[in-house]
């Protein structure tokens, strides 16, 4: 049982009470306890001053690999929810292509033990869609909700088959869980490596063309609205997808959509140079896919941000740019990234930006969090959100290093991360030691 | 004129890189006319050829230009080398760094891959073709063919026709003659172009005739042949009817026309042999100005001057 705590003087943002004012937030037994100005410390047993600094509900992110099983070189479970509370994530969702893959309740069971034991952000897991991730036979995915599982994907590879699509969008509907698409038409991205235009034509690398993202999508949602089920799509990237995504949700289908800070803040440029860091899937894009993409989470067609978090050795990425795998680390550079990228360009305000990372994706998954209402678990993230900061990968506490964001400036920085009532993570005695500006 | 130590394509050259090339090529040519083929412009320099993909003319011909300029050559072939044994690139070439080498000459399967090599290692790295990227060596000695022909490179119309979109050829010829002021087109099936080539700088014909009625140059690409076993087009029979290059279609076009192949060439595909062994093919000057041009590459890299190619080559072999 965590001691009860007084977080005194800081601007407290909570979207989901609509709240952005300087308060005080008492914390007791693992709960919220009180929310005010001049609460009363003395039946409190630690007080925090973070005046200056910014109180939100612990960040939700949908959308990570923790390669374990099978592949603690990259990540464990343990050292990616350590890498999620110090990027400010209090909940993470497990993807479920492991090796071997989540398909079954015990691999469920133990993604979760893990996730407790380690005792840092809450882990979440996403059980498979299918069997082995081989798109032929559904999981027991009443199984998988009962062991645990909050949602099931076969991300990293579509499910091609529309049959068992629609078989598990309607079968999920029992269980009161959201399907996790990785939507992409595998004939249209053909093994390509990067985003299909001017630069991939330049550096003669295979390309995926939009289309194969679109296509899919729009299969995806055209599947939702027949069987009635949630339907939650993974790091869009496109302009084409968005539209999709704007007319499905305006007939009504049960859609929802996420948005990766790298999708936001890239494009397909990034890769001139054969840079293994910037080879993901889907692939950044180019300028107006950005803008559209960036738009999309302003207006609400895109409901909230996800990492995709994606571990990778280092030797694994130094390589032809062909044999790299895809993917990069996001945890410990969303806030900075999105912060710089979304509200201090203006496109977004603070308060707008936190329920994109916090409340929007709790509600989409049915997680506890993401308010800071009284009774709400005690999962709460302190930032600066005006430190700025070089991202230096050999300092991050994730397994792997691989970011395109390395060397960047980011603006934002957390300084205390509270799970259960707990701190994850802190910084704080080292801002109190260090001075000004060389933190 | 500065050149760097790494040749890795013809997009990364200005244009008086490229002329000063082609430019050191021209002394060089002479070596290979003379009866003791072999100046020691390179003498003590080693240098591994480094082929993860097939190649005969290519390799050789480096093999020619490093030996007739004195240089000590190693060559490692992807099917008899630790590649097979799954070493990766970097370590491949970490090792044989650790042997003291000079330069490296890389044929590789993936583009990308001789800039990769040539940021981790201080060995010179000239690529001798990589994935779908660029064979700058390729584009200079067609630049050079052209050259002779013609002349002068400026104002010409060359049109490359075939598998755009799987050839580095294409790509090192468009770099390399937009920048010295030629017209460049490219036909093919549209299965094979790129969409959005023309942001190279390049005008698009769908069909081979058109490309005739237009060009000085026509640079016939080899179609690979997996590109149909892949779908890419429905038979080699309809690839001839429709984009070949025949003796016929020749004919009817408004001037003669430099025909150029960088081989091998599937005869009777993309090029008929009355065109390819007729009056206007340069194929064969294309392989022999290759090692000239390597020769000139190889030297730049070494540290030699334009200005001293041609006393360089006149040095006797001891």
């Amino acid at each position: 049982m965590s001691r009860p705590m007084l977080i005194r003087g800081g601007r407290v943002i909570d979207p989901s009470q609509g709240i952005d004012d300087h308060l005080d937030l008492l914390l007791v037994g693992g709960r919220v306890a009180g929310l005010g100005q001049g609460l009363q410390a003395s039946d409190v047993s630690e007080v925090v001053d973070v005046a200056g600094l910014v109180v939100a509900p612990g960040l939700v992110d949908l959308h990570v690999h923790l390669r374990e099983p099978g592949d603690e070189h990259k990540e464990t479970i343990a050292s990616g929810a350590r890498a999620a509370v110090a990027g400010g994530f209090t909940s993470i969702c497990a993807m479920p292509n492991t090796r071997p893959p989540i398909d079954d309740p015990a691999a469920v069971g133990f993604v979760r033990a893990e996730g407790e034991r380690a005792g840092f952000a809450r882990v979440y897991p996403v059980g498979a869609v299918s069997v082995g991730l081989k798109g032929e036979e559904m999981t027991e995915i009443g199984e998988l909700v009962a062991a645990g599982a909050i949602a099931v994907s076969d991300d990293g590879r579509p499910v091609h088959d529309s049959g068992l699509l629609r078989r598990t969008m309607e079968y999920i509907v029992a269980f009161d869980i959201p399907y996790f698409s990785h939507s992409e038409d595998l004939g249209l991205s053909a093994q390509g490596v990067m985003n299909e235009g001017p630069v991939s034509t330049a550096l003669g690398l295979r390309g995926i063309p939009n289309a194969a993202e679109d296509a899919a999508i729009a299969r995806d949602v055209l599947v939702a609205e027949l069987t009635g089920g949630q339907l939650h799509i993974l790091h869009v990237a496109t302009r084409g997808a968005v539209e999709i995504i704007r007319a499905a949700k305006a007939r009504g289908v049960r859609v929802t959509a996420e948005v990766t800070p790298h999708h936001m803040a890239l494009t397909d440029e990034a890769v001139r140079g054969y840079d293994t860091a910037a080879k993901m899937n889907p692939p950044l894009r180019s300028a107006a896919d950005v803008s559209a993409v960036r738009d999309a989470l302003v207006e609400g067609v895109i409901d909230c941000i996800a990492t995709d978090h994606a571990p990778h050795h280092y030797e694994d990425k130094e390589r032809e740019f062909d044999f790299a795998p895809f993917g990069i680390v996001g945890l410990e550079t969303a806030l900075g990234v999105c912060n710089r990228e979304m509200v201090v360009s203006g496109r977004l305000d603070l308060s707008e930006l936190i329920a994109r990372l916090s409340c929007k994706p709790a509600e989409i998954a049915g997680l506890e969090g993401g308010s800071l209402k009284e009774g709400s678990p005690a999962d709460v993230v302190v930032f600066d959100p005006n430190e700025r900061w070089i991202c230096r990968p050999e300092k991050f506490l994730s397994l792997s290093r691989n970011t395109p964001f390395a060397g960047q400036e980011l603006v934002g920085r957390v300084v205390m991360t509270l799970v259960d009532g707990r701190p994850a993570f802190s910084s704080l005695g080292d801002r109190e030691a260090a001075p000004a500006g060389v933190r | 004129m500065e050149f760097g130590k790494d040749l890795t394509g013809l997009e990364e050259l200005s244009k008086e890189h490229i002329i000063a090339l082609l430019d050191v090529a021209e002394p060089f040519k002479e070596i290979s006319e003379r009866a003791i083929k072999k100046v020691p412009v390179l003498r003590g320099k080693t240098i591994v050829n480094l082929f993860y993909e097939p190649s005969t003319r290519t390799r050789v011909s480096f093999e020619f230009a490093e030996k007739r300029l004195s240089a000590d050559t190693v060559n490692i072939t992807g099917s008899s080398s630790s590649i097979v044994k799954g070493e990766s690139l970097v370590d491949t070439a970490r090792n044989l760094e650790a042997m003291r080498i000079d330069m490296v000459v890389m044929r590789h399967g993936s583009s990308g891959a001789a800039q990769f090599l040539a940021e981790r290692i201080p060995s010179n790295v000239i690529n001798a073709g990589d994935g779908q990227h660029e064979h700058p060596t390729q584009g200079l000695l067609d630049m050079l063919t052209i050259r002779d022909h013609r002349g002068t490179i400026e104002g010409l119309k060359i049109c490359i026709v075939g598998d755009i979109s799987h050839s580095r050829v294409a790509r090192s010829n468009i770099w390399g003659l937009t920048k010295l002021g030629a017209e460049v087109a490219v036909c093919g099936p549209p299965t094979l172009v790129p969409h959005g080539i023309e942001e190279l700088g390049v005008h698009v014909f769908k069909r081979v005739e058109e490309a005739i009625e237009w060009a000085d140059v026509l640079n016939i690409l080899r179609l690979q042949l997996e590109r149909m076993e892949a779908g890419y087009i429905p038979s080699l029979r309809e690839y001839n009817r429709f984009f070949g290059v025949s003796i016929s279609r020749l004919e009817r076009a408004p001037r003669d026309i430099l025909i150029l192949h960088p081989g091998p060439m599937n005869r009777g595909v993309e090029i008929d042999s009355h065109v390819a062994d007729g009056p206007h093919s340069v194929i064969l000057n294309q392989v022999t100005n290759g090692v000239a041009v390597r020769m000139a590459v190889l030297y730049l890299l070494a540290g030699g001057t334009p200005e001293r190619a041609e006393a360089a080559k006149g040095e006797k072999a001891q």
